[in-house]
């Protein structure tokens, strides 16, 4: 019985819907202390002193805490590492130390025995602070020396990424084409505020900590190194988590916080952030600022491309460095032939919130900058944006495509199997010819109605390494420990398939453990699309060795050749002989006996799988969007939207397509609602839900999704390539061209998101066109 | 900005109230800025019903009162004295999921799971009210809560799911609930 | 996000509600209100738990008799400060409905249904959102407010009764009691546009029209919420607007004399240029809903 490729139900479900997740909120343990953090109110200041007396004296306060009160510790280090660039100097500590750079920056917490009495006593607290010019603008700003950086400028690292003579290559070109771009500054919000419950255990000697999520055991090293304690001291633990898009799990002040003050006071401490934190103080995205050029023959062959990109680091570094400047640089060529290129992104810190990823991070980017320069660039060259991408694309002939590019240290081997047959396939499907055709009769009566696309290349499977172990107990009962993390995706539902395929059981009777440091001692994490590639790889593997040792014991029980036997629901049967036959179970007591030891096996039955992966693995896609604008309004209506997505092979249709409407949903936020605005002062003005807007169901058209398996994907077993952020990644892109063609522009939309405001100033700016 | 938390001599701080969840009577002394969605995650250990934004704007936190979805951070738990709560924990029966959570399984309703509570009380109200509603009039009703993860299909699908499995089984007026009145 | 303290009464009478604001509206210092009425909770316990107010003591209304609901007596409908928006919404009795259908009509406009369940019309009023949709048919229709103080009851127009944003001229011992809208013989609609489907109004427009048998305009009414620090009326583009045949080239011209003078304030949700620009088209689209109610031959 085959589970993979099936809309198994997930897992996950029950728990879930009966009210019985267990969020990092749900958790509760004796005598805790509440932990509320005192944040910046302003920008950018010096801190001058910090009063905490009438804090301290606040009913049912055990503690106010700054960075006065800590050993030096060191700040929190960069986990997604670019080798050459050194951004120590611009790393955030574990408390403002000497100056605040954002509003949102903490400079203190109270621990009290109720959250109400922690943010009374935190109201207490006396800042005295001198503020100092407030930089918002990454290019503006970039070259004045920082007292808050002493005496450095904020601009940290250069990311430049290039092959061939690109320079000479449009000094030559016959047809440039130069689009200034921007992308306003989101992030990925998920619905849970952030948290953290640790409790130290006096008899063991051991902290337990709840809410870790996306990189537990990467964040419990770092914990280990910073408090001076062994790893196995720490058991970060499984919980729910109320979705991640790369927002949540990574080592933020908070997390150090939480159980550094848990040891100090051998209590209990419980952190859970309030919504308005969390807009201010978790990880902000994709604030961009691009000038790309396309060179081109006569022919609309691309040439070359440049890209000169100023990012907004807000206000540190954290722990993604400057990896999604690295991102944007090198996968900005996506899926065309091109001989020449060079991204050059400048990360600037600002006194903005500190940025880090966001689901598809610098591809959403790259995607909407690159394919709206195309139709640009077809306006110009007199082509249908159609055929200009067709006359460009990678197609069999020419893939695998190697780049000379070094994308996160591995090199980038494009291993798809045909981007143009794949760019017709999903225009197909989507009825893309028509959907034109219907905008230019409806624009011939008047109507603002135009279609766009957007052809997009994603990144998955990032390794070097995941492993698992698969174990079946003396009850039959099977187990899965592997080192992804839940955020909501549905990961505990595809791990068990993939063991339940092997065993040839019901996914139903496969428990999973994730992220838990006690059960496997290592792990590398859930993000960039990486889970169901390297982890579900090293899942598959550790089932088949339980699998071929099972095998191995079942024909010593039954004297028969390994060969003869046959797995059937979690039992061996001999192929023909009906009785002889036996159970998971009772090869697992076998498998403690003397008998087998001296044979040589281990005892127990436990498979142990790691998979190594020298290189990353590339799905690939199109988006279409058609949308109407409404006049009066400056309103974008997305009419109808189509994805096409290469993922190589979905192991669960069902979790698959929800992964894409999800994304979709994120890409639109991005393209039309969702925007991080600043005044002057640096005063963040998007401090609610109300204010950041998050597309609600009306604002989601019904969208076409073809999933395809065209090309599975060579360097894993599973043939998978992710599927997680495609969703998201080609909605600039295609929603930016659809609008640009409804209002019949010659030039760019300009930035994202199009609200409605900025639709209008180009209704006003278009100039005589009808 | 610091005011005088403590003077507060002639004023009551400590309100008792008699709030009834899930049939379950109980009588809570509180501290009036209590919001009922944290006294029924604090006090009464009831944890299906989340908290989003605490400013009424995401409806995680949405439970029924006297038949009605609402808010339940935006509800001081001393204002639901003598009402008639329902949240997540009161659908389904002994761990068994109902027509509507099974509607939500069957078509993938939810991935992090943290906004289904307030979408199921939120649904379990509409087709309380309207057992025949359509999907455009689903979609409307979906519309109040937000969803980061799901971008809506999932949720509207399962709804849907539940309304029409609903109406082939039970005759429209006997649907109608009663004892929920405006 | 937890509210600062605060005392909590709740009060039997009307005049027990009066007294308790009475007492603690001497307490108010640069940080803390003194008292605040609470109703319905949906604008106010946000605030609360952002501690953007810290009054001193709630006077919980909610359970003060004889101030749900509507009813018409003598061409005029009375709305209890206490009625729920779902209850206008869900409203049956057919005098509310031939009388002043742009009340329920425009229910279904406020917020989402779980506010609605819960917010009351008076809490609406008295909040004075500038772009409430009940503070702008208040100010289309010249309703009146009914205060109770500790001196009896008086009577306000909505003319003056917005005196800022969030500010009305209620005293601060005074509790709304009730909304009166006289009868008036009006095609009137609302047309608001909001950045996404169904949520809070970036700007709204109210217009009523009354047209002789001719097709003349012989009443003309416009209100705009979202452009100003409360809701306006635009007497300019009403004088334009009277004596012109009802259809689109007197409707263009008077939400283009609408925009002129007004001078929005700039927000995270649009900007002075663009609330301009939503006003105009707004007026134009709520003239011609307005027009259409009058059936075909209007």
């Amino acid at each position: 019985m085959t589970v993979l490729g099936k809309p198994v139900r997930r897992l996950e479900d029950r728990r879930l819907l009966l009210g019985r997740g267990r969020f990092h909120d749900d958790v509760s343990r004796p005598a805790q202390l509440w932990l509320r953090v005192i944040r910046s109110p302003v920008a950018h200041a010096r801190i001058r002193g910090i009063d905490t007396a009438a804090a301290l004296a606040s009913p049912g306060v055990a503690g106010v805490y700054t960075a006065a009160d800590f050993p030096v510790l060191p700040r929190i280090p960069v986990r997604q590492v670019v080798p050459g660039l050194d951004l120590d100097p611009y790393l955030q500590p574990v408390l403002a130390t000497g100056f605040v750079r954002y509003v949102g920056d903490p400079v203190a917490v109270v621990l009290a025995e109720d959250p109400y009495l922690a943010e009374d006593a935190a109201d207490l607290v006396g800042l005295d602070l001198r503020e100092l010019p407030v930089t918002l603008d990454a290019r503006e700003a970039a070259e004045l020396p920082q007292e808050s950086w002493g005496g450095r400028t904020p601009k940290a690292a250069v990311v430049e990424i290039g092959y061939g003579d690109v320079d000479r290559v449009f000094e030559t070109a016959p047809r440039v084409v130069r689009v200034p771009l921007k992308v306003g500054r989101h992030g990925g919000t998920p619905l849970e505020p952030r948290g953290l419950v640790a409790d130290y255990d006096e008899v063991t000697d051991r902290m337990t900590i709840w809410g870790a999520t996306k990189v537990p055991h990467w964040n419990r090293r770092v914990l280990a190194q910073l408090l001076g304690i062994a790893e196995h001291r720490i058991h970060m633990t499984e919980t729910d988590a109320g979705g991640g898009f790369g927002v949540r799990g990574e080592l933020y002040p908070e997390d150090i916080l939480v159980p550094y003050l848990c040891l100090r006071t051998r209590r209990a401490v419980k952190w859970s952030e309030d919504r308005t934190e969390h807009l201010l103080a978790a990880n902000h995205s994709r604030e961009q600022e691009h000038t790309i050029e396309l060179a081109f023959d006569e022919e609309g062959h691309l040439l070359g491309l440049r890209d000169e990109v100023w990012q907004n680091n807000g206000g540190y570094i954290r722990t993604h460095g400057a990896a999604v400047g690295m991102l944007t640089a090198t996968m900005m060529p996506g899926p065309y032939r091109l001989p020449a290129y060079r991204t050059r992104v400048h990360v600037v810190t600002t006194n903005k919130s500190p940025t880090g990823t966001y689901r598809a991070p610098g591809r959403y980017e790259v995607t909407f900058v690159r394919e709206h320069a195309l139709d640009i660039a077809a306006g110009e060259l007199g082509m249908d944006p159609v055929d200009l991408r067709r006359r460009n694309l990678l197609d069999h002939r020419e893939l695998p495509h190697t780049r000379p590019i070094v994308i996160y240290e591995t090199p980038m081997v494009l291993d798809g199997k045909d981007y143009l047959e794949h760019f017709d396939k999903s225009l197909a499907a989507a009825g893309y010819r028509a959907w034109r055709e219907e905008a230019r009769a409806a624009r011939e009566a008047g109507r603002l109605i135009g279609t766009g696309c957007a052809f997009f290349v994603e990144k998955a499977g990032l390794g070097p390494h995941d492993s698992a172990i698969v174990e079946v107990d003396t009850t039959g009962a099977v187990r899965v420990a592997m080192g992804g993390t839940n955020v909501g995706q549905g990961i505990e539902t595809v791990m068990a398939q993939v063991v339940a395929e092997e065993l040839d059981i019901a996914p139903e009777a496969v428990g999973v453990v994730l992220s838990d440091t006690d059960i496997l001692p290592d792990g590398a994490g859930t993000w960039a699309s990486r889970s169901t590639v390297v982890g579900g790889s090293a899942v598959q593997r550790a089932a088949e060795e339980v699998v071929g040792k099972a095998r191995r014991v079942a024909s010593d029980m039954l004297e028969v050749s390994p060969d003869d036997l046959r797995i059937e629901n979690g039992t061996f049967v001999v192929a023909g002989v009906p009785g002889k036959r036996v159970t998971l179970a009772e090869i697992v007591r076998e498998c403690f006996t003397a008998r087998q030891l001296r044979n040589g096996e281990e005892p127990g039955l436990i498979g142990r799988g790691t998979f190594v992966v020298d290189v990353m693995t590339y799905p690939y896609g199109v988006h279409c969007a058609q949308v109407e604008i409404d006049p009066g309004t400056g309103g974008v209506r997305l009419l109808r939207y189509a994805i096409g997505y290469e993922i190589g092979r979905s192991l669960n249709p069902l979790i698959v397509d929800g992964q894409l409407q999800g994304g979709l949903a994120q890409g639109i936020g991005g393209a039309l609602f969702e925007e991080f605005t600043y005044d002057e002062s640096g005063k963040p003005l998007n401090t609610t839900l109300a204010d950041y807007q998050w597309p609600r169901a009306l604002d989601v058209p019904e969208a076409m999704i073809t999933v395809f398996e065209d090309a599975p994907a060579p360097d894993n077993p599973l043939g998978v390539r992710g599927a997680g952020e495609g969703g998201t990644t080609g909605c600039g892109g295609a929603i930016a061209n659809a609008v640009r063609d409804a209002l019949g522009l010659k030039g760019s939309v300009l930035a994202l998101p199009l609200t409605p405001e900025r639709v209008k100033a180009l209704l006003r700016d278009r100039g005589g066109k009808p | 900005m610091t005011p005088d938390i403590t003077a507060f001599d002639d004023v009551p701080m400590s309100i008792t109230v008699t709030i009834t969840v899930n049939g379950e009577r109980h009588e809570l002394v509180l501290d009036p800025r209590r919001s009922l969605a944290d006294v029924l995650r604090r006090e009464l250990r009831l944890l299906g019903t989340h908290q989003g934004c605490e400013q009424g704007v995401c409806g995680a936190c949405t439970v029924l009162v006297d038949g009605d979805p609402v808010r339940g951070c935006l509800l001081l738990a001393v204002q639901a004295d003598g009402a008639r709560v329902e949240t997540v924990e009161s659908l389904g029966r002994d761990g068994e999921l109902d027509e509507l959570q099974r509607a939500f399984t069957e078509n993938h309703g939810l991935q992090c799971g943290f906004c289904t509570p307030g979408f199921l009380m939120l649904a379990t109200a509409l087709l309380r009210d309207e057992p025949g509603a359509d999907r455009e009039r689903i979609t409307e009703c979906v519309s109040a809560n937000l969803c980061r993860c799901t971008g809506y299909k999932g949720i509207v699908d399962s709804i849907d799911s539940a309304a029409r499995s609903a109406a082939r089984s039970t005759p429209r007026s006997a649907a109608r609930s009663a004892s929920h009145g405006r | 996000m937890k509210p600062a303290k605060f005392g909590y009464f709740r009060p039997e009478t009307a005049e027990e509600a009066v007294a308790l604001l009475g007492a603690h509206a001497g307490a108010q210092d640069g940080a803390q209100d003194g008292a605040r009425v609470l109703a319905g909770g949906q604008s106010l316990v946000p605030l609360l738990n952002r501690r953007l107010v810290r009054p001193r003591a709630l006077v919980d209304v909610t359970r003060l008799p004889g101030l749900r609901g509507l009813a018409v007596t003598e061409d005029t409908l009375r709305i209890g400060a206490l009625t729920r928006h779902a209850d206008i919404e869900t409203v049956t009795d057919p005098a509310v409905h031939t009388g002043f259908p742009i009340l329920p009509e425009s229910a279904r406009w406020v917020a989402f249904p779980p506010i609605r369940s819960r917010g009351t019309f008076g809490g609406s009023i008295a909040h004075a959102d500038p772009c409430s949709e009940w503070c702008l048919l208040a100010v289309l229709l010249d309703a009146q407010l009914i205060a109770l103080g500790p001196a009896g009851t008086r009577v306000l127009d909505a003319a003056g009764f917005f005196t800022g944003r969030h500010r009305t001229a209620l005293a601060p011992d005074e509790l709304l009691v009730e909304v009166r809208f006289a009868h008036r013989p009006v095609l009137a609609a609302l047309a608001e546009y909001s950045i996404r489907q169904r949520d809070y109004a970036v700007v709204a427009a109210a217009a009523a029209i009354r047209l002789d048998r001719w097709g003349a305009i012989a009443e003309a009414r416009i209100a705009l919420g979202g452009v100003a620090d409360r809701p306006v009326r635009v007497p300019n583009a009403e004088k334009a607007l009277l004596g012109a045949v009802a259809g689109a080239e007197a409707f263009e011209f008077a939400a283009r004399v609408a925009a002129e003078d007004l001078e929005p304030p700039a927000d995270v949700h649009g900007s002075a240029e663009y609330r301009r620009e939503l006003a105009s088209t707004l007026v134009a689209r709520a003239l011609r809903q307005a027009q259409a109610k009058g059936g075909p031959q209007a």
